[in-house]
């Protein structure tokens, strides 16, 4: 199962090894990873997507990143409510004739075109993996030619659900 | 022994004086109450070397000659005294000469803290010379490790070194020393504070957790300790006993335990895993209450976990929270230090059922099921010849080993009653470790017998380390157990891949008395029992170091065992007559 992570570290030299490292010697898969600096200076964020196969790991793999000692917070915002996002640039075969058509089916999913040339164009889209998934396979009939993301980045959202009440915030589902 | 130096007057550094990051150096690790280095010099470290030529204090540097006899002694001292080992090498080859040292150090939790040299600043990633990647290499097998950046960070990072290195799980901290720091010339400041936001460990247990496991005592009509190197890192070896006593809890130690519960003690069950006794694994495979205090679960203690401990609740007290969980479900998680958590546990009384059921079964099977050995004609039976080691010893000694039969023998039979006094390679099983670690260890306990035991093997993994017992006059008695072979490996293969015996026999062995009596140590080679105790005694009497060459029963196995895979209640090689 997919377990998004946030972490809040020292901003030292070699964290970001350190943390991909112990994934990797304790056979964590990473489906995605972000980092960059907060509100505070000399602090960062990662947020880790990881794929855990057994319920077992996901404690291990909290405990091993906090055993970091550059890390100074794990929060697994899996069962969160949180808002969480990634960017995505999509290049896709195209023509002339065929722009317009693509330019409105991407409306929906308030991307935008940022580069047009002779024989293709590029989308930019913005939101969670399951949107930038279905805006992809729509695209897909057309030809894609290339895809770069940036991984997901996420946080709490401000207000959490009251305990008890029923929360449908399955990972990238709010 | 002559280690000692003369007290030179320590010169105090006036504040605002300049003087070079090596200098810095060294005034910090004397500020960190470092006595004793143990290194190699080379190119990188040439500041370093030249700043301890020049230093006024009173300062150790144990030369050795090799940089893995460097760590392996480093961590032979932090074992026996608690303290951290300091270890110095130069870049490139001699920092990676150090690698199986550290990653030892990591698995078992030992407190260095280790300079390596390294290239200038305005070289490293140009693949110079002697250049080697020591951060990427050591991520993964230290507790932390850090590169200077700037002379002035160096206060802060040699406290935050040793701060890391000996608090909560100790470990090893590797530290890397740009040459061009080391040159580098600075105001002194040894003022600094820590800035570890990420790095607080948890020594206090949770007083509801504790109520807890009274709870699960109170309950408990098999109840069973396994006791690791937790307790003696905490320096509970006390608690533990008074513990034990008060509830009359059967104990059974881990490797790496043994000597924290005192092995002669009636509640003893003496080692539990792989080759542990019949009684210890026994009882942890019946009780319904293991409560582990600083023990990791290791595989070669557990066996088959589906076969571990299923009957039993199962209370983990460890300052490591990671460890908790990680191999075996654990219901009572207590995150402390074993100290505090044994004096909180000791803090409240509850009444116990009785388990006379359960300490009958135990002695029982204490009785019927010892550990035992075959007697011998032609050569010597290396079980009989542990004993002989303990009785004309004392069991006093502080006793170092590598890994393999001959370390496993020691475990059985060097009973030991005291901590600290048992330095042997476990979570790495590291050969080559016995010389070098007691040559560290008499450095840290410089009055005591010192034995080093190792195979024929091992020995030859390390052995240029001898002439340290010359150039110190170290009266560390060197024991070979020489069986020709590399026992455990040979042992494998009889039991398991139908005695086909691939590259592990040593038919072509150097004359080991001859490499002694070439380092100046007296040498001696015993090919029967008979000789034995005279031998021993002889050693025990005599004010230096000697080396004996055992010659042992080559086909000798550890018994009892547990089989790769099986359960540990699936022991063979139980009594003499189920051997096989």
């Amino acid at each position: 199962m997919q377990r998004i992570i946030t972490l809040t570290v020292q901003n030292r030299s070699g964290v970001l090894n350190r943390v991909t490292g112990m994934l990797y010697r304790r056979q964590f898969n990473i489906e995605s990873i972000s980092v960059g600096a907060t509100e505070t200076k000399g602090i960062s964020k990662i947020t880790l997507v990881v794929e855990v196969s057994d319920p077992r790991k996901i404690e291990q793999l909290t405990k091993q990143l906090n055993k970091q000692i550059d890390v100074i917070k794990v929060s697994d915002i899996t069962d969160k409510a949180t808002v969480a996002r990634e960017l995505a640039l999509i290049k896709v075969s195209s023509s002339p004739q065929l722009n317009s058509e693509i330019q409105g089916l991407i409306q929906p999913f308030r991307a935008s075109v940022i580069d047009i040339s002779k024989g293709s164009i590029t989308i930019q889209v913005t939101g969670k993996p399951d949107k930038t998934e279905a805006l992809i396979a729509l695209l897909r009939p057309y030809g894609i030619k290339e895809i770069a993301k940036t991984g997901v980045t996420a946080f709490l959202r401000g207000q959490q659900p009251q305990e008890g009440a029923s929360t449908e915030s399955t990972l990238f589902s709010v | 022994m002559k280690t000692e130096i003369k007290n030179k007057p320590s010169v105090k550094k006036k504040e605002d004086e300049l003087i070079s990051g090596a200098d810095l150096l060294v005034e910090l690790l004397i500020k960190e109450d470092v006595k004793t280095i143990f290194g190699y010099p080379g190119g990188a470290v040439l500041p370093i070397y030249d700043a301890l030529y020049r230093s006024d204090q009173d300062f150790k540097h144990v030369l050795s000659r090799h940089e893995q006899g460097s760590i392996f002694a480093a961590e032979g001292y932090a074992r026996v005294t608690g303290k951290p080992g300091v270890v110095l090498a130069t870049s490139g080859p001699g920092a990676t000469n150090l690698i199986t040292g550290i990653t030892d150090a990591m698995m078992d939790s030992l407190p260095l803290v280790i300079f390596t040299g390294q290239v200038s600043k305005s070289v490293i990633g140009t693949d110079a010379f002697q250049e080697a990647d020591l951060l990427g290499i050591t991520t993964p097998i230290t507790k932390y490790n850090y590169q200077v950046d700037d002379v002035r960070e160096l206060p802060r990072v040699i406290r935050e070194a040793f701060h890391i290195a000996t608090t909560g799980r100790p470990g090893p901290v590797v530290i890397d020393f740009p040459k061009n720091i080391a040159e580098g010339i600075s105001n002194v400041n040894y003022d600094t504070t820590i800035d570890l936001p990420g790095y607080q460990p948890t020594l206090t247990p949770n007083p509801l957790q504790i109520v807890k496991l009274l709870e699960a005592l109170s309950k408990s009509e098999k109840p069973v300790i396994l006791a690791g190197a937790g307790v003696q890192f905490a320096q509970a070896s006390k608690e533990l006993l008074e513990f034990a006593e008060k509830y009359e809890l059967p104990v059974v130690n881990t490797l790496h335990g043994l000597g924290n519960f005192p092995g002669s003690h009636p509640l003893s069950l003496g080692m539990g895993g792989m080759h542990g006794t019949y009684t210890a694994n026994n009882a942890l495979y019946d009780c319904d209450l293991l409560i582990n205090i600083g023990a990791r679960f290791d595989d070669r203690l557990t066996g088959n976990l589906e076969r571990f401990a299923q009957k039993a609740k199962v209370a983990h007290i460890d300052i490591d929270p990671a460890e908790i969980g990680k191999n075996v479900p654990t219901e009572l998680p207590i995150v402390a230090d074993a100290k505090r958590a044994l004096k909180a546990l000791l803090k409240t009384e509850v009444d116990m059922p009785d388990h006379g059921v359960w300490k009958e079964t135990i002695n029982k099977n204490k009785e019927e099921f010892p550990l035992w050995y075959n007697e011998s004609e032609d050569f010597i039976s290396p079980q009989w010849l542990m004993k002989k080691i303990h009785e004309l010893s004392d069991g006093e000694a502080i006793v170092t080993t590598d890994v393999g039969q001959h370390q496993m023998w020691t475990a059985q039979f060097y009973t030991l009653d005291k901590p600290n006094r048992w330095v042997t390679s476990g979570g790495l099983g590291s050969m080559g470790f016995g010389l070098p670690s007691a040559i560290g260890a008499q450095f840290g306990k410089p009055d005591d017998l010192v034995i080093s035991i190792s195979g024929d093997g091992g020995f030859q993994m390390n052995l240029q380390e001898l002439i340290l017992l010359k150039q110190w006059n170290l009266p560390i008695k060197v024991f070979i157990l020489n069986n020709a072979a590399l026992g455990m490996v040979r042992q494998w293969q009889e039991s398991f891949y139908e005695e086909r015996y691939s590259e592990s026999l040593l038919d072509m062995n150097p004359d080991f008395v001859k490499i002694a009596e070439s380092y100046g140590i007296k040498g001696m080679k015993i090919r029967k029992e008979d000789q034995v105790e005279d031998a021993l005694k002889e050693v025990f009497a005599y004010d230096g170091p000697v080396l004996v060459d055992f010659r042992i029963v080559r086909s000798e196995k550890v018994y009892p065992m547990i089989a790769p895979g099986k359960g540990i209640n699936e022991m063979v090689g139980v009594t003499k007559c189920s051997e096989s």
